[in-house]
C-alpha cells in the first residue's frame, strides 16, 4: 500500500513537471503574440495615419477647388455686371400685344344697351372677323427719390394713338400716404384700374360699359391713405376735370374741380388660404351740355345736371395654402347705382325744346374664374343692368311723348359669358369666350371670341 | 337708483376695461423695439435668430407658396404700411409684387434705397447670373439665382449685414442684435460642420430638380444637377420635357430627383416611377416640413432627407 502514495507522488510530479514545461511553451507563444499584436498595432496607426494625412491632402484639394470655383464665379459675376453709362438708367418699358378673331350673330354696329345713353366707350365687340386689339406701350421709372412717373400709350388699331395713362406718383410720401396727379384710372369700384390686358374676360362689365364707357379716366390728383392697421383700410380720394363720361367739358374753360370721387377699401386674409377686399365708392359731376344721339331717332339730345354713381364691390380668393400657382378660385362682383337729375334738351339740332330731367339706373355683375391646373382657367360671369324709367317733363308735361326717347325706353340688359384661358407663361394669354348677349330687347347675339394677350419687357406687378 | 348706480358702476367698467385695452395696444409696439417685415420665411427666421425679444417678424409668405407668384395682397400692404423693415430675398424673386406692396403702403421707411429696406442677395456671390436676357430662356433673374439660402455660408454673411443693419435703425438695442448675432454664428458654424461631416457621401452625386431652387445647395454639398424638370425656370413641366429627362438617365443617371415643398409632386413622382430613382422633397425653407422649425432644423431636415435618398 506504500507504493501507492508514492506512485501517486511520483505520478503528480511528473505531470507537474510536464505542465511546467507546458507552461514555459504558453509563456513563449503569448509573449510571440504580443509582439506581432505591438508590431501590427503599430503598423496600423502608422496606416492611418498616413490614411488621414492622405485625406487631408485630399480634402484641401477639395477646398482649393471650391475656393477656386468661387473665384472663377465671382470673377464670371464681374464680367457680368452691367457697365456703367447713361443708357443704364433706362426706364422699365413693357409692350402688350392683342388680337382677337370674333365671331357674331347679330351685326355688331346694331349693338347697344337698350335704355342708356351711350358712354362713347367701346362696346366691345366692335367688329367681326380678325381684329387688331389695343398695342399698349408702358414706360416707367422713378423720377428722383421722391416721385415716380408711368406713361401707357394705347396704340388702337386703325393706327391713333391715346394716352391711357400719363402720371406721377409720390414715393414713400411717409405716414401711409400717396399722391397722384395726372391722366389715370380712377380708384373706384374694383375693375377700374385693371387696364384691359388684365381683365379676366375680353370685355368690360355691362355695369363698366354702361356707367363709365369701360373705365372711369381721370385728369386730375388723387390722394390715399393706408391706415395703420392690422386689418387692410385705405381712404382715397380724387377730383378732377371732366374728362370722360358720364362728365363732359367739352370746352374745356371752366375753372375749379369739375368732378370728384371718394373711396374706402377694407380688405385681409381669412386663414392662410383666403384673401378678400371690398369696397365702396362714390363719384359725382356735373356734366354740361352732354350729347348724345339716340340710335333709334337719329335725334340729338343733351343733359345738363348733376350725375352721381355709388359702387359696392367685392373680391374674394382662395388658393389652397395660399399658392395659387396650381389651382385658385377668384370671385369677384360689382353693383353700381346712378341718378342723374338736371335739364334735358331734346333734339338739340332744330326745336330744342327743354325740361326737367331725373333717372335713377343700376347695374351689376358677379363672376367667377377658376385655375383647374397649372396654365389653366375657366370663368364665368353674369351682368344685367336696370335702366329704370327716365322722369322726362316733357313727356310729363304732354308736349312730348314717351316713343320720342326710344332709347330710354325700360329695359333690362343682360349677358351670359363663359370663357377658357391658357397662360403657358405670367406673360402670354390665349382665351376663347362665348357670350350671349341680351343687351337689345330684338335681338339675342351669340359671340365667340378667340383671343391672344401678351406682355413682353419689364416684369409688370401682380396686382390683387 | 339701484338701476342707474349699478349702470354707472357698468360704465365705469367697461371705460376702465377700454383703457387698459387702449393702453395695451399702445404700449404693444413698444415691447417690440423693431417692427419687421420679411418677404420669405428664412430671412423672417434669421431676423428672429439675431432679433429675438427685440422685434417683431412678420412673414409675408410661408414654404407652401411659390415666392415668385405671390400677388399684392390687401394683408401684405397692411403689415408694409406698419413695418420698419422690409427683409427680402431680393435678386428679382419679389418683382411681381414687393415693389407694389413698398411703393403702395405709403410708408417712406421702407422705400428702395432706404435703411428700411433690406436684400439678402446684394450681400453673397450669386450663382447662374445669366449672360443673356431673353425670356425665350424662361423666367430668368437677371441678377441671378435669387435661392441663396440653402448654402447655409451665406446665413452668415447675410446675417452680419442684417445685424447691422438692424443695429443701425434701433441704435438703442444696437449691441442686443451684435450678440443675437453672434450667439447665431457660433452655433451655426458648429452646425455646419456637423452638416458638412454628416452629408459627405453627397458629394459628386447626381440629382435632377424641379425648379432651379436647389443651386446653392448643390453647390454647398458637391452635387452635381443633371436636369430640371421645368423646362425653362418658371414653366410647367411637359410630358415631352419628363420623357426627354427619362432617356438621359440612361447615360447620366440622376440619384435622386429633388423637389420644394411649395412645387407639385406630380412631375417628380412620375420621373421617380419610371426610373426607380427616389422622389425626395424637401423642406426649402422654414416650415416645409414639420422638422425643418428654424434655420437649424431647415438643414438638419434637408441633410436627412438627402441621406435617405442616397440609400
Amino acid at each position: 500500500m506504500l507504493h501507492k502514495p508514492f506512485a501517486l507522488a511520483a505520478l503528480l510530479a511528473a505531470s507537474c513537471g510536464a505542465q511546467a514545461a507546458a507552461d514555459a511553451d504558453l509563456a513563449a507563444i503569448r509573449s510571440q503574440i504580443n509582439e506581432m499584436k505591438q508590431s501590427y498595432e503599430q503598423r496600423i496607426a502608422a496606416l492611418e495615419q498616413k490614411l488621414v494625412q492622405a485625406e487631408s491632402t485630399a480634402s484641401r484639394a477639395e477646398t482649393m477647388a471650391t475656393q477656386a470655383e468661387v473665384t472663377a464665379s465671382q470673377a464670371s459675376q464681374r464680367v457680368a455686371q452691367p457697365q456703367s453709362s447713361a443708357s443704364a438708367f433706362n426706364p422699365e418699358m413693357s409692350l402688350i400685344l392683342s388680337g382677337n378673331y370674333t365671331n357674331l350673330t347679330k351685326n355688331p354696329t346694331e349693338r347697344r344697351l337698350q335704355g342708356f345713353v351711350p358712354s362713347n366707350g367701346e362696346l366691345m365687340p366692335e367688329t367681326r372677323s380678325f381684329n387688331l386689339g389695343e398695342s399698349e406701350l408702358m414706360i416707367a421709372a422713378n423720377v428722383d427719390t421722391l416721385f415716380r412717373g408711368t406713361l401707357r400709350l394705347a396704340i388702337a388699331p386703325d393706327n391713333t394713338l391715346g394716352v391711357e395713362e400719363a402720371s406721377i406718383q409720390t414715393l414713400g410720401l411717409g405716414n401711409g400716404f400717396n399722391l397722384k396727379a395726372g391722366r389715370f384710372l380712377s380708384g373706384v369700384g374694383y375693375q377700374n384700374e385693371r387696364h384691359p390686358h388684365e381683365w379676366d374676360f375680353s370685355n368690360a362689365p355691362l355695369p363698366y360699359q354702361a356707367f363709365f364707357g369701360n373705365a372711369l379716366g381721370m385728369d386730375g390728383i388723387q390722394a390715399r391713405w393706408l391706415a395703420p392697421t392690422p386689418v387692410f383700410l385705405e381712404f382715397g380720394a380724387e377730383t378732377a376735370r371732366a374728362m370722360s363720361f358720364p362728365s363732359t367739358d367739352e370746352s374745356k374753360t371752366k375753372n375749379g374741380l369739375m368732378s370728384a370721387a371718394a373711396f374706402v377699401h377694407i380688405g385681409g386674409d381669412l386663414g392662410v388660404s383666403n384673401s378678400w377686399r371690398g369696397g365702396v365708392s362714390y363719384f359725382a359731376s356735373q356734366p354740361k351740355e352732354r350729347e348724345y344721339e339716340d340710335t333709334l331717332n337719329g335725334l340729338n339730345n343733351s343733359f345738363t345736371g348733376s350725375s352721381r354713381t355709388w359702387i359696392a364691390d367685392m373680391l374674394w380668393k382662395w388658393a389652397p395654402n395660399g399658392n395659387a400657382s396650381r389651382t385658385n378660385l377668384k370671385l369677384q362682383g360689382e353693383y353700381f347705382r346712378r341718378t342723374e337729375s338736371g335739364d334735358l334738351v331734346y333734339d338739340t339740332a332744330t326745336t330744342a325744346q327743354q325740361g326737367g330731367f331725373r333717372n335713377a339706373q343700376s347695374g351689376y355683375y358677379a363672376q367667377a374664374v377658376y385655375q383647374f391646373m397649372p396654365n389653366w382657367r375657366v370663368g364665368y360671369r353674369y351682368d344685367r343692368l336696370s335702366s329704370g324709367s327716365a322722369n322726362i317733363e316733357l313727356v310729363d308735361n304732354g308736349t312730348l311723348s314717351a316713343a320720342d326717347f326710344p332709347l330710354l325706353a325700360n329695359y333690362s340688359p343682360r349677358r351670359n359669358t363663359v370663357m377658357v384661358d391658357w397662360s403657358p407663361s405670367e406673360f402670354s394669354r390665349v382665351r376663347l369666350q362665348l357670350a350671349q348677349d341680351k343687351t337689345r330687347p330684338e335681338a339675342t347675339d351669340n359671340q365667340i371670341w378667340l383671343q391672344y394677350v401678351m406682355s413682353l419687357g419689364a416684369h409688370g406687378g401682380h396686382k390683387f | 337708483m339701484a338701476v342707474t348706480n349699478s349702470k354707472v358702476k357698468m360704465m365705469k367698467k367697461i371705460s376702465t376695461l377700454l383703457g387698459i385695452g387702449a393702453l395695451g395696444m399702445l404700449a404693444a409696439p413698444a415691447f417690440a423695439a423693431l417692427n419687421i417685415f420679411a418677404t420669405v420665411p428664412e430671412w423672417g427666421a434669421l431676423a428672429k435668430e439675431i432679433g429675438g425679444e427685440q422685434v417683431t417678424v412678420y412673414t409675408a409668405t410661408t414654404a407652401f407658396q411659390d415666392p415668385h407668384r405671390i400677388e399684392a395682397k390687401p394683408s401684405l400692404l397692411a403689415q408694409a404700411r406698419r413695418a420698419q423693415l422690409v427683409v427680402a430675398a431680393g435678386a428679382d424673386l419679389e418683382i411681381g409684387w414687393l415693389p407694389l406692396v413698398v411703393r403702395d403702403s405709403g410708408n417712406s421707411a421702407i422705400q428702395t434705397g432706404r435703411p428700411g429696406y433690406f436684400e439678402a442677395t446684394a450681400y453673397v456671390n450669386r450663382l447662374e447670373v445669366p449672360t443673356v436676357l431673353d425670356r425665350a430662356h424662361g423666367d430668368v433673374h437677371a441678377a441671378g439665382n435669387p435661392h441663396i439660402h440653402l448654402d447655409p455660408r451665406n446665413a452668415l454673411k447675410v446675417g452680419a449685414a442684417l445685424a447691422a443693419r438692424m443695429a443701425e435703425l434701433d441704435a438703442p438695442n444696437a449691441a442686443s442684435y451684435q450678440t443675437g448675432y453672434k450667439t447665431f454664428a457660433g452655433k451655426w458654424q458648429v452646425a455646419m460642420v456637423r452638416w458638412e461631416k454628416e452629408a459627405a457621401p453627397l458629394r459628386g452625386v447626381q440629382v435632377l430638380v424641379h425648379h432651379s431652387s436647389f443651386v446653392y445647395l448643390s453647390h454647398w454639398l458637391g452635387m452635381k444637377e443633371t436636369g430640371s424638370l421645368e423646362p425653362k425656370p418658371g414653366i410647367e413641366p411637359t410630358s415631352g420635357h419628363l420623357t426627354e429627362l427619362l432617356s438621359k438617365q440612361q447615360t447620366t443617371p440622376a440619384k435622386m430627383v429633388l423637389r420644394a415643398a411649395y412645387n407639385p409632386e406630380g412631375p417628380s413622382q412620375w420621373i421617380s416611377e419610371k426610373s426607380g430613382i427616389p422622389a425626395i422633397m424637401l423642406p426649402y425653407t422654414v416650415g416645409g416640413t414639420a422638422e425643418a422649425k428654424d434655420l437649424f432644423g431647415l438643414f438638419d431636415d434637408t441633410v436627412q432627407r438627402l441621406l435617405k435618398g442616397l440609400r
